[in-house]
């Protein structure tokens, strides 16, 4: 026998007894099973992420260009919707009556002069504000409402809203820093060099649900080692190539991160970096090269960029592709994605093409994100069939210069952020 | 909800035929239908076989190929899951399927149906048709990954019939992971 791995004390990795007794692995490169798979851990990331001390992505002002325009959102798991009032304010509350409990926002989008649940037409204005019940009194002054009823305190149960550049944040903690804190210089820099304060145009939304841990998806846009072996489109038209001119940052609590890349004019050439890549496809020729063509348009040497903003937010920038992914969590196994797909509001209508030509990359049925949304489903699959181990994100270090590429430095600096949220 | 019929991205670039269904004499109309049918069920049973090399074949060289989500379409919003604009996109997406993505292997079904011609006008014939893709990975059990609309302009060569434009327009808005082949 060549294989000295075995199932050995298996035991000791089941998260058995209560939360408290789950202890992290003193290795701080292992990552235990557990944070996957646990309802008791995934109850706990609601409370202490998604309703804690976090600033969640919840719309585009793009998406409510007019008053009284909506759309129905997330903040973690819960379904809200985002509003414009007539003064061109945004709102954001739990899309669940005061009243019974009713999810009654069961559109997309739209625009409404007030919200009414179709049970008992209990009516909310665009703050999520109760204006009205009907039979209130009652009838032939019998029944009614209690006398001491307070419109006031039946409200919907609303955010805090933040918005920059027309994204729009929204936190249940009264206790937070302003976005431009919470985002730190780095990630603000390549945040503003994607919303840099130009109307934007939404071009269309994709959605797909993926039988995976919400945090997978994190991980996998602060993971460039993927990047460099995974994607075929990534490594045979210079995308994003190991040997790129690339920069790997955080924000100071480790919970952000960006991941820039620089891509060479032409292909890259079939260089030593290339050998340990199967990916890589030296002689694949696209047949219309419009879909990888670079059209300059931005001050930055980054022609590339991948943010992720702590706990709900994708930002992507390749090449003329402007997107965002949205990680709504369903339970341990399973998130939505829902990308949202825009240009700027001047884009010539050549412009808006190409974009959308180019996003024939990202997506559920994208060359990429078929490519990732398969990768992370068997990841899970892995996690929820076998016996419980410890994953492992050793790559790099924790101290390294900015242009390490082969690192796994941004996924344990998410932890370490995670644990203290957590208490674990 | 909006009837995506109704809104100007659901309706095909290319000018549909000009003459109404109404007006086709019954006997030519179930000939057309026939030939659509016999067409759309070679399109299915060559995805059904997943040979995806050999689909752009049927689609004419300028052929344009769209999947679009359903409230993209009713929100008149111009973005495609799967966006293919001629021959050379068409073989890059089939190239990319057989050779570049990761993906688990998987068998698929089309189940075609309320296939209507709703327009001809020599040579182009404007129909649509209902579908069903069923998809099922090993270990798993079988689920529908999309229930969808084809609206389509084909064009006839002599017997043959080519796609000049397909919109596959899907309700399943939420896609389960992902979208491998195109409908």
């Amino acid at each position: 026998m060549s294989n000295p791995t075995r199932f050995e004390e298996v035991a000791a990795f089941h998260p058995r007894g209560s939360i408290a007794d789950l202890t992290w692995p003193a290795d701080p490169a292992e990552i235990p099973d557990w944070v996957y798979t646990d309802q008791r851990v995934y109850d706990l990331e609601l409370e202490r992420i998604f309703l804690g001390p976090t600033w969640n992505y919840v719309a585009l002002e793009a998406e409510l260009p007019r008053p009284g325009d909506y759309i129905r959102s997330y903040i973690g798991a819960i379904p809200i919707v985002v509003t414009r009032d007539k003064a061109g304010e945004v709102h954001a509350f739990e899309n669940r009556c005061a009243h019974r409990g009713v999810e009654f926002c069961k559109t997309y989008r739209g625009n409404a002069e007030q919200f009414i649940c179709p049970y008992h037409q209990w009516t909310y204005d665009h703050s999520g504000a109760l204006v009205s019940v009907p039979f209130r009194r009652g009838v032939k002054g019998k029944g009614g409402m209690p006398a001491d009823f307070k419109p006031g305190e039946h409200n919907l149960r609303r955010l805090n809203v933040t918005r920059r550049h027309g994204v729009v944040f929204a936190s249940v903690s009264d206790q937070m820093e302003p976005l431009e804190d919470y985002l730190g210089p780095e990630i603000l820099d390549q945040f503003d060099t994607i919303f840099d304060g130009r109307e934007l145009k939404i071009l269309g939304v994709h959605r797909n649900t993926l039988p995976g841990n919400w945090k997978l998806y994190q991980e996998n846009l602060k993971d460039p080692y993927h990047a460099t072996l995974l994607h075929t489109y990534l490594t045979t038209f210079g995308l994003f190539v190991a040997g790129n001119k690339t920069a790997i940052m955080t924000d100071a609590k480790g919970r952000h991160s960006t991941l820039c890349n620089a891509r060479p004019q032409g292909r890259p050439s079939d260089d030593e970096s290339k050998t340990e890549i199967r990916s890589f496809h030296a002689a694949m020729q696209l047949a219309d090269p419009r879909v990888i063509q670079l059209i300059p348009e931005k001050d930055t040497p980054w022609t590339s960029n991948a943010i992720t903003i702590w706990p709900n937010l994708i930002l992507l920038r390749q090449t003329n592709i402007l997107g965002l992914r949205q990680i709504v969590p369903m339970g341990p196994h399973q998130f939505m994605l829902i990308w949202t797909t825009f240009g700027y509001a001047d884009d010539t209508p050549e412009m808006e093409q190409h974009r959308l030509r180019q996003n024939n990359i990202f997506g559920p049925g994208g060359f990429l994100g078929i490519d990732d949304n398969e990768a992370l489903k068997f990841v899970q699959d892995g996690l929820r069939r076998s016996v419980p181990r410890h994953g492992l994100a050793p790559l790099g270090k924790d101290e390294e210069s900015e242009d390490t590429v082969i690192t796994d430095r941004a996924i344990r600096s998410m932890y370490r952020h995670y644990r203290e949220l957590m208490g674990l | 909800m909006r009837k995506s019929e109704e809104l100007a991205n659901a309706q095909p670039l290319t000018p549909p035929a000009k003459i109404d269904r109404a007006k086709i004499d019954r006997a030519k109309l179930a000939e057309l239908r026939f030939q659509v049918e016999e067409f759309y069920f070679e399109y299915a049973a060559v995805l059904d076989r997943c040979e995806i090399e050999r689909w752009p074949a049927f689609f004419t060289e300028d052929g344009v190929y769209r999947l679009i989500a359903r409230d993209n379409a009713d929100a008149n919003l111009p973005l495609s899951l799967m966006s293919c604009e001629g021959m050379g996109m068409l073989k890059d997406r089939a190239y990319a399927i057989a050779h570049t993505e990761m993906f688990a292997p998987r068998y698929i079904q089309h189940f075609i149906s309320n296939i209507r011609v709703t327009a001809y006008d020599e040579p182009f014939i404007t129909a649509e048709g209902n579908y069903l893709v069923l998809e099922t990975l090993i270990d798993e059990p079988t689920r529908i990954l999309q229930s969808g609309r084809y609206r389509d302009v084909l064009l006839m060569q002599g017997e043959a019939l080519l796609i000049k434009e397909r919109r596959c327009i899907y309700d399943t808005v939420l896609v389960p992971t992902c979208v491998v082949y195109p409908p």
